[in-house]
């Protein structure tokens, strides 16, 4: 079967200790009816609780964004992060330097954009917020909890 | 008023850090102009007809004395003297330079303002009720939990790049004086079993398809406000339309979903979101309120010399209860005869910068109206700050009247538009004002917009003035019995559009139509509602 | 005729095609007939103009040009409500040629 992920090498940042393995990706639809696959690539149309039963057994999950405009994939995000998946959550596709810190907090940890970005300006807009006002699941304090500890 | 900390100087700094960096790199080409648009938009910079547009957030409508003068500044340094109120208390600038626009963000910061998400796919200012805090009949201030919704909405990274713009007022006085219905989430502070709380009313709009939002939850304790707010972003992020910009407001979802399959999906949503910790801790609330707390109010007289008729009439017009009883709100009208609605110069944001501070314990508001309101004044100093207001032209004694009108920048501005706005405002108003019709028609809201995208909320004008493109002729549609307020309604079109001049003569019209049929002390929109259509139709085409 | 405008990238002043360069007159505008598409697409990659696009006009006998539309006349002369800052604020029959 086709492999429809991105691969390893055309991951630009990557905020993971593990090896990235090269997986054969598949989709929502083929995870849920096949028992054996470890990637998975999440479209904007796509529900991302459907992956829920398997998350157990994914080490990646790609979330594709065809146009940056389209913030499905933040939310698809979130989600399997809110579930527990601790495996890596690869952005992908029209992915910039203006959407890096915001991916970052929803739980994206590796990014493989369709073209790649100047280091530079992607370094200082992973770091943009020293602190943040909505508590997600990047483990920061928020802004409200640091005033009342 | 808010104070910033050093938590939100920082954010609001680091923005400006931010969009100085994405300027740069679209004057260096880094950006296309198809990727630099939506980040500028989140900085409210729009191209519009003549020039950049920068749009100023004015967090629920509340300023001070030192950032108005900063507005008025700007204006002078960076602009061309003048800006303009908005119908979501914001402020515009009509003549800026991309290469300005970054300083003048700067400038804002200094003062505790911003243009953070005025335009774009994101969650816009939050609006509110221009007499918060001041009026006699609200249950208590809204502008804590608006403030509240502020910081959670400010750079939220799940709801940036949401289907379309996203607006949210929040009021806490039975009488709606922020459009709440019509907005994508409308926000009531309620009391239920001596706990206050909130209702949801979600899915409201103008625009090319007006809706009424319905009520989604009667109340949310305030511990779970932030949270039941993410719950129905969450939903609308996820299933509110993409494929066409024209249904993709969350008025479309819960409308094709049901209000009840929307609220399940809300509710299921939640539920889980309550597990998440989302919510600010409630000490975040208790540390804001004091912000807000009552001036220290005294004493004084309860009434004014009438003697002077026009100081009297501008009292009757131009004041609002106070729940004070030796204070009013005053409104200081942006909507001279024959001016341009919500137009202030720099000069005079000065002065109404300087008479809050003397009179106003240093508090400004925008009201959705495009006018100004100072909130708190003694009774005993209003013939002194009518005085003042009257020599700089900004003493019309007309809310609520026909000359107070809404109306867009429409086609002098926008590069939406398609008919010019502004003209028929100022022709309306020096019409109705020297045959002295004005008074006689009493409350009369009549809001005017250039296009269908209905900044100008004709849906929600008594009288209603649609401008739309007729092969290249500008030409009007009008439409009656539209509400706002607590007894929200869309209005109706009368027939076929006019032009320039029959629209103006149609307006006339109408309103013989409602002196000639009114019962006791009815309002032009009571009439319609009695008697309908017909008979405005009859006297308008037959 | 087909005549070429946008926006100056930096300062956001409306401008039209003469045929070599940009200029913030709509009377200096020039036929830019076949060749429109190809120096809208030159022209805005070196940055030298932004959004721009392409409008029918026509040239009066007196040589002004005058945009088939009224959004593109309001944006050759400027607000009709403001004329003093309209890009002729001593003719005050400028506001005419709008309409």
């Amino acid at each position: 079967m086709t492999d429809l992920g991105t691969s390893p090498d055309e991951v630009q940042f990557r905020f993971r200790d593990d090896e990235p393995a090269d997986h054969g990706t598949v989709t929502v639809d083929a995870c849920c009816d096949q028992t054996n696959a470890t990637a998975v690539r999440i479209e904007p149309g796509d529900d991302a609780r459907a992956l829920l039963p398997f998350l157990d057994r994914l080490a990646m999950v790609e979330v594709n964004f065809p146009t940056f405009g389209d913030g499905r994939g933040y939310s698809s995000a979130r989600i399997l992060r809110e579930a527990g998946y601790t495996g890596e959550l690869r952005a992908v596709g029209d992915v910039g330097i203006d959407q890096l810190s915001h991916m970052r907090r929803c739980g994206f940890d590796a990014f493989a954009p369709d073209k790649p970005l100047n280091v530079a300006d992607a370094e200082r807009a992973f770091a943009t917020w020293d602190n943040v006002y909505q508590r997600t699941t990047d483990g920061r304090k928020t802004i409200q909890e640091l005033r009342h500890e | 008023m808010y104070k910033y900390d050093s938590y939100d100087q920082a954010m609001v700094d680091a923005r400006v850090d931010e969009f100085r960096d994405q300027a740069r790199r679209r004057l260096d080409g880094s950006l296309t102009e198809d990727e630099f648009k939506p980040l500028r938009l989140m900085n409210g910079l729009y191209l519009q007809l003549h020039a950049y547009m920068l749009r100023v957030a004015i967090p629920y409508g509340t300023l001070n004395s030192v950032q108005m003068t900063a507005l008025a500044n700007i204006a002078d340094k960076y602009d061309r003297g003048y800006g303009h109120f908005t119908t979501r208390q914001n402020l515009q600038y009509n003549w800026i330079k991309l290469e300005d626009a970054a300083d003048i963000l700067a400038d804002l910061a200094k003062v505790e303002m911003h243009a953070i998400q005025t335009s774009g796919n994101c969650i816009r200012n939050i609006s509110s009720d221009h007499f918060a805090g001041a009026a006699h009949d609200e249950l208590v201030d809204p502008r804590p939990y608006a403030e509240l919704l502020r910081q959670w909405s400010s750079f939220h990274p799940e709801f940036t790049y949401l289907p379309r713009k996203f607006k949210i007022a929040v009021i806490a006085a039975e009488k709606d004086r922020a459009a709440m219905r019509l907005h994508d989430i409308g926000i009531q502070i309620v009391e239920k079993d001596g706990e206050i709380g909130a209702a949801f009313y979600v899915g409201g709009g103008m625009g090319r398809t007006p809706m009424i939002a319905p009520l989604i939850r009667d109340f949310v304790p305030l511990d779970q406000l932030i949270t039941y707010a993410e719950a129905c972003l969450r939903v609308y992020n996820r299933y509110g339309r993409r494929d066409n910009k024209y249904k993709a407001r969350i008025k479309i979802l819960v409308h094709e979903l049901g209000k009840e399959e929307y609220k399940r999906q809300v509710e299921e949503e939640f539920a889980h979101m309550l597990e998440q910790g989302v919510e600010p801790p409630r000490e975040e609330l208790e540390r804001i309120k004091p912000f807000f707390a009552d001036p220290a109010f005294e004493d004084g007289a309860k009434s004014v010399d009438r003697s002077d008729p026009d100081f009297a009439l501008w009292v009757d017009r131009n004041t609002h209860r106070h729940k004070h009883d030796s204070y009013v709100s005053a409104v200081i009208s942006l909507k001279p005869v024959g001016g341009i609605p919500g137009d202030a110069t720099g000069d005079q944001m000065r002065l109404m910068a300087d008479l809050a501070k003397q009179y106003s314990f240093d508090e400004l508001r925008i009201m959705h109206t495009q006018n100004v309101v100072l909130p708190h004044v003694k009774i005993a100093d209003l013939h002194a700050l009518w005085t003042a207001l009257d020599a700089a032209g900004l003493g019309a004694p007309n809310m609520d009247s026909i000359e107070d009108m809404i109306a867009c920048p429409g086609l002098d501005y926008c590069a939406l538009a398609n008919a010019r706005s502004i003209p028929l405002a100022q022709r309306i108003s020096e019409r109705f004002d020297a045959s002295g019709k004005t008074g006689k028609l009493g409350e009369l809201k009549l809001k005017i917009s250039g296009c269908i995208n209905a900044c100008g909320h004709h849906h929600a004008g008594h009288i209603g003035i649609l401008g739309v493109d007729r092969k290249g002729v500008e030409n009007y549609q009008l439409s009656l019995g539209g509400s706002e307020a607590e007894d929200v309604s869309l209005a109706k079109i009368t027939g076929p559009g006019f032009t320039e001049d029959g629209v103006i003569e149609a307006v006339e019209t109408v309103t013989d139509v409602y002196l000639a049929k009114r019962e006791g002390e009815e309002r032009f929109l009571d009439t319609y509602r009695r008697i309908g259509m017909a008979p405005f139709k009859e006297a308008l085409y037959d | 005729m087909k005549v070429l405008t946008g926006n100056d990238l930096k300062t956001g002043d409306v401008i039209w095609w003469t045929g070599s360069s940009w200029s913030r007159h709509v009377d200096d505008a020039a036929d830019a007939g076949e060749t429109a598409d190809e120096v809208l697409a030159t022209e805005e990659a070196a940055r030298r103009v932004n959004v721009p696009y392409v409008i029918e006009a026509t040239r009066e006998a007196d040589g002004s040009v005058r945009p088939a539309h009224i959004k593109d006349r309001v944006r050759a002369l400027g607000p009709t409500v403001r004329p003093d800052l309209t890009l002729k604020p001593k003719d005050p029959e400028a506001l005419d040629w709008i309409i």
